[in-house]
């Protein structure tokens, strides 16, 4: 492999660098017009009337639009996957008599500015009867929903053998209560679409900053009564994802209708207070642990019962819950577990995933667990965990837990992670640190080191599609459904069509999230871009450079072993003057190709189904100082040894896991949702709700380790939320430890000032 | 409506703008430099970040037709006439210091003023002064080292442009 | 988000600025840096129907340092505090404060006026101008007048200030000691982000070593800065670390403090006393005072 592996300087920088990127809100369309948003400022309300009269008259005001106009358009988006245990409802286009949570969608304001529509939408005169809205995860709480009065969306019980008897047998019990906070993932571009329904060609075409084009399509199609062909959705440059551009908002399929119905482009721009507001969150949960374990640190039985806030809609069903839950037991070997949850609906937005998907919260949990058994045993925290770690010998390990799309059982197919933690040990200095923190305590200092180690769910299917083309001037095209909002897939499949293609990078153009491009795709989230979309791509690739071999032989008239590639060329090895270019035979392939055997075009399209998920693993070290005075914390150090299998570009794999780990550290130790007693957003702005600067994220050691993965051609897998999975579990590590014997245990993350100081050690006498 | 002149990017531009079109607006829709981007409209995020008479500033919390007269630079000005990149998108591209390139230009801007005017700044003082704009997806360190690089750039190069 | 719609002037002289207030009445609001107020128009919270834009007005942003006072006008840029030598060496207080307000780019306009004005509860210069005992020049298109920083903070964002009334100049005795230190210290969530609590302390010494001036002033505890009456207890005494402490835990027994988002009433309260306890000691290490 030539460039597969290499730290390909990336391909998407220098329009990036030059201010020429095109985002969404770059694209302008002659006699485009603007739309804002009228939100419920309830939390839970009947939407009496809407009156947009006022709202028409004002000068530049087109339209105004609410539930009544959409006809059949108005029925809730489906939910995406189902689950038969989940009693699912998903939010339409705009609510329907009922507001939700604060900042659904009411109505829309169609004008000839963005001013100008902010100023008409004061203008919109909603009529509303406030209603008690559920803000607890307790029972009792109001019914979100009619038909579910106890609120509980979906409960679901995993299990592997008899936790129960193995609680009753082990020689030491003991319980904790854990709890993970609400957070979004913030992308530096909020989200937005501009839709343009070109009458003539009976064509819609929509760009959306969106990491799902392709599903947008489809809900599209379904709601609009439009087929595939009449409809092409395009994600441009996104300004970043992390799950909050990852479902179909109702504002996806909402421009489109008015693009439609007023047959002028529409584009509609979410402010960023609207995206505190209306983006959706995760990580709300409340879980009552119970762990029996034996003298030597070794973990016999462990029982999680959880609560899990779903929010008012449950648009991608109990996926969140059902990644906690499946995920539980990370990289270690527990004979007995019992992992269950009751999703419940409350009047706030909708929680689907964001970077983790889940998988933070049940990282948080077992390692915990852990640090309480190495306390309660004397163990060392390490020791404790290489004690209970899958061993390599053991893989593809069966967790003994169905996975969250009830395929099959979690099964770890490939990964070494006693290795992983070892090396994440050394390189930390693991033994000198801690000695060098015991040092400091015993001065006052609050100094504490912290590990965690952590198994990420992968490449989930069921597939993406790579498509690949040569034409006739020889350019070469990849298209995928895979997206990028920053994951670098220009570069990186680029890398993996040229190492098939026997080609370089820049000899091929990528693109990605263009559903005029290819015709089925999926998108990227759950760290499957790389993984499923890159197997995609190389497998048409390969395909392609087959054919070209074929044509080559038949067009030089020599057989396929005796021809020699060199960049695009393909000569007679024995006679170099007889050669073909890449572009001749796409020119060749244009015509009638029956009496060379093949098909006409120079192209290939391949899908790639994983047979399964696959796993990627790490250990995470980190060193804080907490002032006494103030409790604030700093990370001061900060290794990681990781493993994803192959690497297409170490530097991308990097520059991934340093904002995954960013965004855990915010996720940790700043980015707190807070609502009040009736479902007001208090942390509303960037004042209130706060993103890690540079001067909160320490310099990483990286370190990686590449087990390759079975389960796909490229050996790969994803990585896209491995830094962020293990930080808040690593903080509270090292947290406990800073606090030392007599401070508190963090059990709650986000960990606020207040709750932190509350942990400190009482002080000595004499100390300020 | 009131009438303003500016430079752009070295080039003389005029329009006639209502008091409140912010001067991200003016830059974005009607000069088509839509190279600033807008992340947060309230300040806190720096994606926004320009140069005026020299001064990094928020294009976000200042009105166009507070602009009158000044010099506004934006990233578009920053490579050469030629195409040539400046040292900080070379040592930007060189370090991986962009993913999804949102908060880019911001950053370039905001790097930009800062090293005309300290030509060896530390590691912690990139860090601060950079820590009014935010990155969600590089997690800074990368950005940080394509400072410090840059900055040893300018200084062999002689003269900070 | 953007604003509703306003008028705007932009006068270049201070006398057509305050015709344009007083002319307009509480439908005008002065733009200085726009580093509080924008945002607060862009969200709508704010609707001025006109905006005078003072940033024109060059004859506002002079620094004159004198031997008695240093005058500041209103219009100077933050980033200047940090910059104007006059200033690091007549009141080196302000000069240490200004990294602290926001980040490069808000002080790059935001102004020191524009900041007194606003009295953000959890800013930086309302408390060190308290602390400086500073004096404000106020003028309207009726008249003049001086208002001691002591009296221009009324409540939470309220202000001295007149409707028709603009703060032009900010003046600042020296304090006549031998030896004086000055020192801020705060805590907040993030660099650059208002403080959760701060302290600053201003201090002046005899040539014994006896402290003849202490003054303690805490932000971001209560609706507006808190000048403790505890550093009273420092006058007359020779400075200790020991005394520092215990005027600190007096001084921050005397908060009534709020709570937030981001902070509780007990953990404002007791990280006020280290703070107050913190900034003492650095100022009188300033001052020159023994070990």
């Amino acid at each position: 492999m030539k460039f597969v592996g290499d730290r390909y300087l990336r391909k998407e920088d220098p329009r990036l660098l030059t201010g020429r990127g095109q985002y969404v809100g770059d694209i302008g369309l002659p006699g485009m017009l603007h739309a804002a948003l009228v939100r419920s400022p309830h939390a839970h309300a009947r939407i009496v009337r809407v009156d947009g009269a006022r709202a028409r008259e004002h000068p530049g005001v087109v339209d105004v639009v609410s539930f009544l106009d959409l006809g059949s358009a108005g029925r809730p988006f489906p939910i995406v996957p189902p689950h038969p245990d989940l009693r699912g409802h998903n939010f339409s286009m705009l609510a329907d008599g009922r507001a939700r949570f604060v900042g659904e969608v009411v109505a829309v304001v169609v004008a000839d500015s963005r001013y100008t529509a902010e100023d008409a939408r004061e203008l919109v005169d909603v009529e509303y009867e406030p209603l008690p809205s559920a803000q607890t995860l307790a029972p009792g709480a109001p019914a979100v929903h009619d038909d579910v009065p106890d609120n509980l969306a979906g409960r679901v019980t995993l299990a592997r053998g008899d936790v129960e008897a193995a609680l009753r047998a082990a020689p030491r019990v003991v319980q904790i209560k854990l709890g993970i906070g609400r957070g979004g993932g913030q992308p530096m571009e909020t989200r937005g679409l501009v839709a343009d329904w070109n009458a003539a060609l009976g064509q819609l075409t929509v760009w959306a900053s969106s990491q799902v084009p392709h599903q947008i399509r489809q809900f599209i199609g379904d709601l609009l009564d439009l087929p595939p062909h009449q409809v092409r959705v395009v994600a441009p440059d996104v300004g970043g994802g992390f799950g909050a551009k990852l479902i179909v908002y109702p504002e996806d399929v909402l421009i489109p209708f008015l693009a439609r119905r007023l047959a002028r482009p529409v584009r509609w721009l979410e402010d960023r207070l609207e995206h505190m507001l209306a983006a959706t969150q995760e990580r709300e949960q409340e879980h009552d642990v119970t762990v029996g374990f034996d003298p030597t640190g070794r973990i016999l039985a462990l029982r999680d019962r959880f609560v899990h806030d779903t929010g008012a809609y449950t648009p991608r069903g109990l996926v969140v819950p059902l990644l906690t839950a499946s995920m539980l037991t990370g990289p270690y070997r527990i004979p007995a577990v019992l992992s269950s949850f009751e999703s419940r609906y409350t009047h706030r937005v909708p929680v689907t995933p964001y970077r983790g998907a889940g998988q933070p919260q049940a990282v948080f949990v077992i390692e915990r667990v852990l640090d309480l058994v190495a306390r309660e045993t004397g163990r060392e925290r390490a020791e404790v965990r290489l004690a209970n770690l899958v061993q390599p010998g053991d893989m593809p390990w069966d967790v003994g837990l169905p996975n969250y799309r009830a395929s099959g059982n979690v099964i770890l197919d490939s990964g070494d992670f006693p290795s992983v933690l070892r090396r994440a040990l050394e390189s930390a200095g693991y033994d000198a640190l801690r000695a060098e923190a015991a040092a400091a305590r015993a001065q006052g200092r609050l100094v504490g080191v912290g590990l965690a180690c952590y198994v990420e769910l992968t490449g989930v299917g069921p597939f993406e599609a790579g498509r690949v083309r040569v034409d006739a001037r020889g350019r070469i095209a990849v298209f995928t459904g895979a997206t990028t909002q920053g994951q670098s897939l220009e570069t990186t499949f680029a890398q993996v069509a040229a190492d098939e293609l026997g080609l370089t990078p820049d000899d091929v153009s990528v693109i990605a999230g263009d559903t005029g491009g290819i015709e089925h795709g999926i998108g990227s989230f759950a760290s499957r871009a790389a993984v499923v979309g890159g197997s995609a791509v190389a497998l048409a690739a390969r395909e392609l450079r087959a054919k070209a071999l074929v044509l080559a032989a038949r067009v030089l008239g020599v057989a396929e072993t005796e021809l020699q590639q060199t960049g695009a060329v393909f000569a007679d090895r024995r006679r170099l003057e007889r050669r073909v270019t890449f572009a001749e035979l796409a020119r060749a392939a244009a015509g009638a190709t029956a009496a060379l055997g093949v098909e006409p075009g120079l192209e290939s399209t391949r899908f790639f189904q994983p047979a399964d998920m696959t796993y990627s693993s790490g250990a995470h070290v980190a060193r804080v100082e907490i002032d006494p005075l103030s409790a604030r914390v700093t990370v001061t150090g900060y290794w990681i040894s990781h493993d994803s299998g192959r690497l297409i570009n170490p530097m991308v794999v990097e520059g991934q896991i340093q904002g995954g780990v960013a965004l855990g550290i915010g996720s940790a130790l700043l980015e707190e949702i807070v609502y009040d007693q009736d479902g007001q957003l208090l942390a509303g702005s960037y004042m209130d709700y706060l993103l890690p600067t540079a001067t909160d994220v320490p310099s990483m050691d990286i370190d990686h380790l590449e087990t390759l993965s079975p389960l796909n051609p490229l050996g790969i897998k994803g990585v896209g939320e491995s830094g962020a999975l293990p930080v808040p579990a690593v903080l509270a590590s090292a947290i406990d430890d800073a606090l030392g014997a007599r401070g508190g245990r963090v059990t709650r993350m986000p960990l606020g000032l207040a709750r932190l100081l509350a942990l400190l050690p009482p002080p000595d006498a004499g100390s300020p | 409506m009131h009438a303003v002149r500016l430079t752009v990017n070295g080039a003389e531009r005029q329009a006639r703008v209502m008091p409140r079109l912010l001067l991200a607006d003016l830059l974005r829709e009607e000069f088509g430099l839509t190279g600033t981007h807008l992340g947060c409209e309230h300040g806190a995020c720096g994606a926004c970040t320009v140069l005026v008479d020299g001064e990094p500033v928020r294009s976000c919390l200042l009105f166009a037709v507070q602009a009158n007269g000044c010099r506004v630079d934006t990233v578009e000005g920053l490579a050469g006439a030629d195409g040539a990149l400046h040292p900080l998108q070379e040592a930007f591209r060189a370090r991986h210091a962009l993913q999804c390139g949102f908060c880019t230009p911001g950053m370039l801007m905001t790097l930009t003023a800062y090293l005309r005017e300290h030509s060896s700044p530390t590691e912690s003082d990139i860090r601060e002064i950079l820590s009014g704009n935010l990155c969600r997806c590089t997690g800074y360190q990368n950005i940080v080292q394509a400072g410090l690089n840059a900055a040893a750039a300018l200084r062999a190069a002689g003269a900070p442009r | 988000m953007r604003p509703a719609p306003f008028e705007y002037f932009a006068p270049r002289a201070v006398d057509e600025a305050l015709e344009l207030l007083a002319r307009h009445g509480t439908d005008a609001k002065p733009l200085a840096g726009g580093q509080s107020l924008v945002p607060m128009m862009n969200m709508r919270l704010a609707r001025p129907a006109v905006l005078v834009d003072l940033n024109r007005v060059a004859a506002l942003a002079a620094v004159r340092a004198e031997p008695g006072s240093l005058r500041l006008g209103a219009l100077l840029r933050q980033s200047a505090l940090e910059r104007d030598a006059r200033i690091a060496a007549a009141a080196p207080l302000l000069a240490e404060a200004a990294p602290l307000i926001g980040h490069l780019q808000t002080r790059a306009r935001g102004t020191v006026g524009g900041s007194l004005a606003h009295a953000d509860p959890a800013a930086e210069l309302p408390a060190c101008m308290l602390a400086l005992d500073a004096v404000f020049h106020l003028r309207s298109a009726r008249a003049g007048r001086t208002c001691r920083a002591a009296d221009f903070f009324r409540g939470l964002l309220a202000t001295a200030l007149e409707s028709d009334e603009l703060l032009v100049e900010i003046e600042i005795p020296a304090l006549a000691m031998e030896r004086t230190g000055q020192a801020i210290a705060e805590v907040a969530r993030r660099h650059g982000d208002f403080a959760l609590v701060g302290a600053c302390a201003v201090l002046g010494l005899d040539a014994a070593g006896i402290c003849r001036h202490a003054a303690l002033v805490f932000f971001g505890t209560g609706d507006v800065p808190h000048v403790s009456r505890a550093a009273a207890a420092l006058v007359g005494e020779r400075p200790t670390p020991a005394r520092f402490g215990e005027a600190g835990r007096a001084a921050a027994a005397e908060l009534e403090p709020r709570a937030d988002l981001h902070a509780t009433a007990e953990y404002r309260r007791r990280v006020a006393a280290g703070l107050g306890t913190q900034a003492l000691g650095r100022a009188a290490t300033r001052a020159g005072a023994a070990a």
